[in-house]
């Protein structure tokens, strides 16, 4: 049961990352990217119950953070140019 | 009993896969960048909810189960605020949402450039 949910959440990661390859404007690939990211933390707890070594949590809680932060550093890079403020 | 968490958080792990596996076609075959933010919020927070609410049933009560609990949390605290931020910003930078093009016709409102019209 493991194994098909692995299985359906990679097969769905497929059509995320064509949506980000084709999108035509840049928030479609920001929104497909933030996607795929929560995508890859659940992928990461599913295969850490299937390998039966659920020890790989950590990361996936780690990756939940550096994925909210890089959508919106994306974003103020896209929309001002810059992330710093060089005043 | 066993067998009645293991039904139960199979039917939870089933019910995730078949959400995320229909947001994605969504995120897919939606017209539009406001009408796609639907699917992904659904991704990001019904999929996600049920994958960690069956895996959480199969953990029992160890460490492991606060870890998901948190992971929980997390994704429900900023799965939907990335999602409001990538729409506010599309918003902001000036772009239009989607019409269904007969609608365009019948209304003479002079908005009668129906953007990506074959999809």
């Amino acid at each position: 049961m493991f194994a098909f949910a692995a299985a359906a959440i990679i097969l769905s990661m497929v059509f995320s990352l064509i949506r980000a390859f084709y999108g035509p404007t840049v928030f479609d690939r920001i929104l497909a990217v933030n996607v795929q990211g929560t995508k890859t933390v659940l992928v990461i707890a599913v295969i850490g119950f299937l390998t039966g070594r659920p020890d790989f949590l950590d990361i996936a809680l780690v990756y939940v953070l550096i994925n909210f932060i890089g959508t919106l550093a994306a974003l103020k890079l896209f929309k001002y140019g810059r992330l710093g403020d060089d005043s | 009993m066993i067998l009645v968490i293991d039904i139960l958080s199979w039917t939870l792990l089933a019910g995730g896969s078949f959400i995320i596996l229909t947001g994605s076609i969504g995120l897919l075959r939606m017209p539009d960048f406001f009408t796609r933010t639907h699917p992904a919020g659904m991704i990001d927070t019904l999929g996600a909810t049920l994958i960690v609410g069956g895996l959480i049933l199969q953990s029992g009560f160890t460490q492991v189960t606060i870890k998901l609990v948190l992971i929980l949390i997390l994704l429900f605290l900023t799965g939907p605020t990335a999602t409001h931020a990538v729409a506010q910003a599309a918003l902001a930078s000036g772009l239009k949402p989607w019409r269904r093009p007969h609608e365009d016709q019948s209304q003479t409102d002079g908005n009668h450039a129906p953007h990506e019209e074959d999809r």
